[in-house]
């Protein structure tokens, strides 16, 4: 009775599941980066007008998906599951919005590769036709992320060249089931198939190398996407990874092509939300990070693309370091992960 | 297996580091040396100004340690502390300043948790290690040279 | 003179903190208990006190001149007893622990923290 499994890791959606909603909230740096123009709402205070960064990241969640249902022309009412996850302790900012919002609510912890994963799960749920429609986002926060991972913003630490920079944004989308997809939107966006990765531990323990820890797990879950599928990398206008910032993505690429594949097909398919979101010029020394990078950068940026018809397949990777607040003091490497989720444009 | 898996890591991480721009040493180190040379010195001349005003260069030493902690930590409440140690890295940890930092900068974000479990007690989540090994230490070297004059 | 010494002095040990967080992985609080203790132990064995009495301030105000404080007030109270041995390292040093303790609870109870800009 299997029918939608493919390969060793990776599923085929038979019954189209849509992207009919997309919302985002970045924060004030991000607002000023690149991608500035791109976002919903671009915060002027990372407070949010709230009394502590928690509720802050938690407020911006809850806009990102309010957004998202409003695009998708639905009420909270009519979400069926919402599917998602966060940086902090017991996911305090999803559990916190969906306290606020009254959809059941499955909580997932991805670290930084939540996106993706929340993006997974909804587009699985609806094409098993467990679900109408359902909201799948992730959220960080520079100063909720940094104080429970690092040290106090008020500190005075120098960040090595290597430390990313954890984005202060959330993201959220709507997958609706195909038939009952929102039919006035100009190009539609499917998710086609997906990969489930698999955890990689390199043996980095330096929590500020983020980026090289995670790229072998990126690696790994992208080979065995190719694999599955039977695809070349060529196949997708785009493949993005979601945070494996500036030393990561060299880091991916040199695998890659250690891998065997071909080198110029890898520098034109191929890119990373970490190097996306800021400029060099904001001094964030790696690239971005968190869980809100590639929420943000996909559904700010990259579904933008596609609704335009600019990039008509894409394979979004979102990349997690799965490191405890208190595994590196116990001399634990960093293991990493990556799901991939196809989408394409119809 | 498990020194096999090490030897994996330990050539991975040496393969990450070929793609890790390096921080820049000379300068950084400049930078410190300047900078912390410069917090010593006024020290110094604020002390001088003090005893030339009657005091004991013992109360003097005292009064200079106040002005500095006292300084660092309202440069720190005020969110200018970590843009100066950005730019003079260890040149203003290294000093007493770093220490009088160290326990404003954890204190001031756990303000949410409250007056007591949060400021009173994230004060010493770094400061805390710094004292409890220079006090045991000095009490331990207290007791060695009393265990040594009584023999 | 006496201010060139302090500033050289000073600036070295700054610069050995500095080598210290560049070169190796040690965080923040791991250099400041490493100077610290460093301080006490070098006084310990006498060897501190000589770089005191050089370059002053010098000495004095960066970390291990905290330890070589309370090192000195543990090895002058050892000379008057037992009990002095132990309260020594913090009478010598409870004028720059107070101030940092209350003066920093007060900071603390005053400003609020400012997300990084730019």
């Amino acid at each position: 009775m299997i029918r939608k499994k493919i390969g060793r890791q990776s599923v085929v959606f038979t019954e189209s599941p849509c992207i009919t909603g997309r919302g985002n909230v970045a924060g004030e740096k991000e607002g000023k980066g690149p991608l500035g123009e791109c976002f919903d709402i671009v915060l002027k205070d990372d407070m949010y007008g709230e009394k502590s960064w928690e509720k802050a990241e938690s407020k911006m969640l809850k806009e990102a998906m309010l957004k998202a249902a409003a695009r998708a022309g639905k009420t909270p009412e009519d979400i069926d599951v919402m599917l998602s996850g966060d940086l902090l302790n017991q996911l305090m900012s999803s559990s916190f919005t969906a306290r606020d919002t009254h959809i059941p609510f499955l909580g997932l912890y991805g670290a930084c590769s939540t996106m993706t994963e929340s993006l997974l799960i909804a587009s699985v749920l609806v094409d098993g036709g467990y679900a109408r429609h359902v909201l799948a986002g992730a959220s960080s926060h520079f100063c909720t992320a940094e104080r429970q991972f690092r040290m106090p913003v008020e500190h005075g630490n120098q960040r090595p060249p290597s430390a990313q920079w954890t984005a202060t944004a959330a993201g959220a989308v709507v997958v609706s089931a195909g038939e009952a997809a929102n039919l006035s939107l100009k190009s539609r966006v499917y998710a086609e198939s997906a990969t489930i990765g698999r955890v990689i531990d390199a043996g980095i323990k330096d929590a500020n190398q983020m980026g090289a820890a995670m790229a072998p797990a990126a690696v790994d879950t992208l080979l065995n996407h190719l694999e599955d599928t039977g695809r070349s990398l060529d196949y997708y206008d785009m493949v993005v990874t979601g945070d494996l910032g500036y030393i990561g993505k060299d880091i991916m690429m040199d695998l890659l092509a250690d891998a065997g594949l071909n080198k110029k097909m890898i520098f034109t398919h191929y890119d990373d939300c970490g190097t996306m979101l800021f400029s060099k010029s904001q001094d964030v020394h790696g690239g971005a990070s968190g869980c809100g990078c590639s929420a943000a950068v996909f559904t700010g940026h990259l579904l933008k693309q596609m609704e335009q018809g600019k990039i008509k397949k894409l394979l979004l990777m979102s990349t997690g370091a799965l490191l405890s607040t208190i595994s590196p003091f116990q001399g634990e490497s960093i293991p990493g992960i990556a799901h991939a989720v196809s989408l394409e444009v119809r | 297996m498990e020194g096999e898996k090490k030897e994996i890591a330990k050539a991975y991480e040496k393969y990450a580091r070929q793609f890790t721009p390096k921080p820049d040493y000379l300068g950084n180190s400049i930078k410190a040396f300047l900078v912390g040379g410069v917090i010593c010195t006024v020290s110094l001349w604020f002390q001088n100004r003090l005893t030339a005003g009657g005091m004991t260069e013992k109360d003097a030493g005292i009064f200079v340690t106040i002005a500095l902690v006292a300084a660092a930590q309202l440069l720190t409440g005020l969110g200018v502390f970590d843009v100066i140690a950005k730019f003079a890295g260890a040149g203003v940890i290294v000093p007493i300043t770093g220490f009088a930092n160290s326990m404003v900068a954890p204190a001031l974000e756990y303000k949410k948790e409250g007056p007591v479990l949060g400021v009173g007690a994230k004060m010493f989540s770094v400061a805390g290690p710094v004292l409890v090994c220079g006090i045991s230490s000095a009490v331990a070297v207290g007791i060695i040279y009393w265990l040594a004059g009584r023999f | 003179m006496e201010y060139f010494w302090a500033f050289v002095t000073g600036g070295v040990i700054c610069t050995i903190g500095q080598i210290l967080m560049d070169t190796t992985k040690l965080t923040a609080p791991r250099i400041l208990v490493i100077f610290v203790v460093s301080g006490v132990i070098l006084q310990a064995l006498h060897l501190y006190q000589p770089i005191v009495d050089f370059a002053g301030n010098g000495a004095t105000v960066p970390l291990p001149g905290f330890g070589y404080s309370l090192a000195k007030g543990a090895m002058e109270g050892a000379e008057k007893g037992f009990l002095a041995a132990i309260t020594g390292p913090l009478k010598s040093t409870a004028a720059g622990i107070g101030t940092a303790l209350t003066f920093g609870y007060l900071i603390s109870l005053i400003f609020t923290p400012k997300s990084p800009k730019r």
